[in-house]
């Protein structure tokens, strides 16, 4: 019972991660495509402008996940490292580049520098992204279990790979649905229009790819396909695909603001789809999450923490992005820290 | 010789590169730490300063350390991400047995850093449009959180020095865990609080230091003045109490994990009247080469009387104590901590001593330099601190229950080579950028004084902080002209 509700924990904290850092992955992926140095001049303020206060927040999430894998769940995180060894480098190679080139980008002034610092942003936004994806599609698709070694076998297949595309399209569709809005925060009716354009290019290719998904599925990822064809996985999937056409609907109007939350619907439902296909296994068909679970006494503790941290962080976090999008929020100008 | 060659043979040769990946990834995150822990309360004391005497110089500062504090946990964040894919990417099979006995301390630590993250971008973006208490008090809850987090992460270290709270069943599992005798392990006291002062200690000599340079430079300004002196005094009424609680501590050691002491103090054999060195290098046959011998002061130092037995190195089986080198390592690393903090008692006595006379700062230039050269050793401190405890620890991950080479992932030792000099590459840019960052946001800040200085011509500061302001430069979209941005 407690291992239970530790896992469905875990796949909030993931999906948490999904919606928060998705929207700041998306945010890089765009800045990737926003054309060269003055062309993409006013689509980088804007994105600099709208992570800068919560991007390092958003990240956060991760370690979280990491922390409920290894306490929670230590034979599922020893499996999944090993097995997944390459995937899970890179993916941690492209974060400290990402996070790097971000932080470094704002108070750099020379144009080379700010554009080296922001391609290693852009692309890693894009790179970091698809291998965490692929690390989730490998479990999903049962390539992966306790002993696996470390072998381009287990990820370098089509599911793996199509659940890394779905994750970059999901993070592409999610930054530009909340930079959307946030043009519009921030008075730039251009770029509304702009990231508008790129919100519905994003759902479509999100739905796209995951119908494709869903079709081209192996044998191997059987259970999980099966779990989200019937029942509640495809009940949850259709809440998905619904909310993402609400979201693409709503990015036309002045609702745009209301399209955030079901974007971050979508994605947390197709999450959500995700671990009731995969039920009861933390990896399929080889290892429950009864099988998995750690002691007794710290998954009990885990739980106390989980609830201390909801009561703390909750109530900061809604503090944060209250005072963020009424604009309270503003990095310090030149003119702050001269005298 | 041959126990060190029989040793390397046993070890599998991934063993190497894991090792060597992750002390670089930790020394180098460690830099970054003091600031992460002590920064925000630093700079909290010097706004709080500035609020309630309404002055402009402490607000500056406050608003310029901020600035920094912002790059400085940027980096942080992403090298403290680094190190928790490295558990599973190097270390799974400690994590696969015992992730859920020590793993807590994680947990704490993971909500507390989350809550700091939030308050710091909430202090960071709230200068300009928070009302000024508002803003302050919304900061003020940052360095009980750090205090949170450093606990969560010692809780899980001194868990690997002096791991509690399970038994082992018949196939050597853990099993009947009590997380409670995990967390509040034996070292636990006295690894936390020492770690705490430690960056409280160091992150003050740091920023003291950068004001000392200017000072030396002939900036002595109030600016200079305040800037050197609050994180100064904070660092100069640590160092004597961190002096007692690394005394502390390693009496705590020479109890607790008894090989630890005996390498950390080149102890071969078990016995009384034991001499200390100071530094020398550990041969294999137990002699010390070089190094200055104090006889019968180990003992001394240990419990009080020269005849106090310790325990040597000889003691446990080769394959259970760390090698020579390691011993000679942790040696080193133990005795250049001592031997700077003893030497920062000496500057900190000064600096209190001409306070206690003439209420003001030393007029010496040695003592400026000496202070700005503090800033770079307490740096030293920590990583030869650092050093010395997990060095000295070898070969066990968990004290006398699990092996470095047991816990090492099966992953082929050319993958981690090639990972191990991605990350050096990457690691050296990030920090050479960081560096450079901040030197160039010190050069602009300095530019933007002497201009200031020029145009205001004894005028009171253009911009006061908190009141109206210029209008943001022209072709910044979105920067919202009007009431809201001269709030």
């Amino acid at each position: 019972m407690t291992a239970s509700i530790v896992a469905a924990i875990l796949l909030a904290v993931i999906a948490a991660y999904a919606c928060g850092g998705g929207v700041d992955y998306g945010a890089g992926f765009w800045d990737l495509l926003a054309g060269g140095a003055e062309r993409g001049k006013r689509v980088r303020w804007l994105i600099d402008h709208a992570m800068a206060p919560v991007w390092e927040v958003n990240n956060v999430w991760l370690i979280f996940a990491f922390i409920l894998m290894w306490t929670g769940f230590p034979v599922f995180f020893q499996t999944v490292f090993t097995a997944l060894w390459l995937p899970l480098a890179l993916a941690a190679v492209g974060m400290v580049l990402r996070g790097a080139g971000f932080a470094l980008r704002k108070p750099t002034r020379g144009i080379a520098g700010r554009r080296i610092y922001g391609a290693a942003f852009a692309v890693s936004s894009l790179l970091t992204p698809f291998f965490l994806g692929t690390a989730i599609g490998a479990v999903a698709s049962g390539r992966v279990a306790p002993g696996t070694p470390a072998t381009a076998h287990v990820w370098a297949h089509t599911t793996p790979i199509v659940a890394g595309l779905v994750t970059v399209a999901a993070t592409a569709f999610l930054g530009a649905v909340f930079l959307t809005a946030d043009a519009r925060r921030f008075g730039a009716p251009d770029l509304t229009a702009y990231f508008r354009l790129r919100a519905r290019i994003g759902a479509g290719a999100l739905l796209a790819i995951a119908v494709i998904g869903l079709t081209v599925t192996e044998p191997r990822a059987a259970y999980v396909h099966h779990g989200l064809t019937h029942g509640a996985g495809l009940a949850l999937l259709c809440a998905a695909a619904a909310a993402l056409v609400v979201t693409a609907l709503l990015v036309a109007g002045a609702a745009a603001g209301w399209a955030r939350y079901s974007s971050v619907a979508t994605v947390a439902l197709l999450v959500a789809a995700w671990g009731c296909a995969q039920r009861p296994y933390l990896v399929p068909t080889s290892l429950t999450v009864q099988q998995g679970a750690g002691a007794s006494g710290p998954l009990r503790w885990m739980l106390v923490v989980a609830v201390v941290a909801l009561v703390l962080i909750g109530p900061a976090l809604v503090v944060l992005y209250r005072l963020d999008t009424h604009g309270a929020l503003q990095p310090l100008t030149d003119d702050d820290v001269a005298e | 010789m041959t126990t060190t060659a029989h040793l390397l043979a046993d070890a599998p040769a991934q063993l190497l590169p894991a090792r060597e990946l992750m002390a670089f990834t930790l020394a180098t995150h460690i830099i970054l730490v003091p600031l992460g822990v002590a920064l925000p309360f630093i700079t909290l004391v010097m706004h709080h300063r500035g609020l309630r005497s309404g002055d402009p110089v402490a607000l500056l500062l406050a608003r310029r350390w901020s600035a920094v504090m912002a790059v400085q946990f940027a980096i942080g964040i992403v090298t403290g991400t680094v190190l928790s894919f490295e558990f599973g990417l190097l270390w799974p099979g400690m994590m696969g047995r015992w992730g859920d006995v020590f793993g807590l301390g994680f947990g704490i630590e993971a909500w507390a850093f989350f809550l700091e993250a939030i308050l710091i971008a909430i202090y960071l973006y709230g200068w300009r449009r928070l009302k000024p208490w508002t803003h302050f008090w919304l900061g003020v809850p940052m360095p009980l959180a750090a205090l949170m987090g450093a606990f969560g992460i010692i809780a899980a270290n001194s868990w690997m020095n002096t791991p509690r709270g399970f038994t082992l069943d018949a196939s050597g599992r853990p099993v009947d865990i009590s997380v409670q005798q995990a967390v509040f392990t034996p070292m636990f006291g006295p690894q936390y609080w020492h770690f705490v002062v430690a960056m409280f200690l160091t992150a003050g000599y740091v920023v003291a230091g950068v004001y000392a340079v200017g000072w030396l430079r002939g900036r002595r300004d109030r600016y200079h003045r305040l800037g050197f002196t609050v994180p100064f005094t904070l660092a100069t009424v640590l160092t004597p109490v961190q002096f007692l609680l690394g005394d502390n501590i390693t009496r705590k050691i020479f109890h607790e994990q008894p090989v630890k002491f005996a390498a950390a103090e080149l102890v071969w054999e078990t016995g009384t009247h034991v001499p200390e060195y100071m530094f020398g290098r550990l041969q294999e046959d137990g002699s010390v080469k070089g190094g200055l011998k104090i006889p019968q002061l180990d003992s001394i130092l240990a419990g009080f009387s020269p005849d106090t037995r310790v325990t040597g190195l000889a003691s446990v089986p080769a394959d259970e104590r760390p090698t020579a080198t390691q011993a000679t390592i942790a040696h080193w690393a133990f005795d250049i901590m001592a031997t700077i903090g003893s030497v920062l008692i000496l500057l900190a006595l000064w600096y209190a001593w001409c306070w206690w006379k003439r209420r003001d700062l030393p007029q010496s230039r040695w003592f400026f330099r000496c202070a700005a050269v503090a800033g770079a050793a307490s740096l030293v401190t920590v990583e030869c601190g650092w050093i010395t405890t997990e060095v000295g620890r070898q070969p066990w991950i968990v004290y006398q229950n699990m092996r470095v080479a047991e816990a090492v992932t099966p992953t082929p030792a050319s993958s981690l080579w090639i990972m191990f000099g991605l990350v050096v590459v990457v690691y050296v840019l990030i920090f050479g950028a960081f560096l450079g960052v901040l030197l160039t946001m010190r050069t602009r800040w300095r530019l933007a004084d002497e201009d200031s200085a020029r145009a205001r011509d004894g005028a009171p500061e253009a911009d006061t902080p908190y009141g109206p302001r210029r209008p943001a430069p022209a072709g910044a979209p979105g920067a919202r002209p009007g009431p809201g941005s001269t709030r």
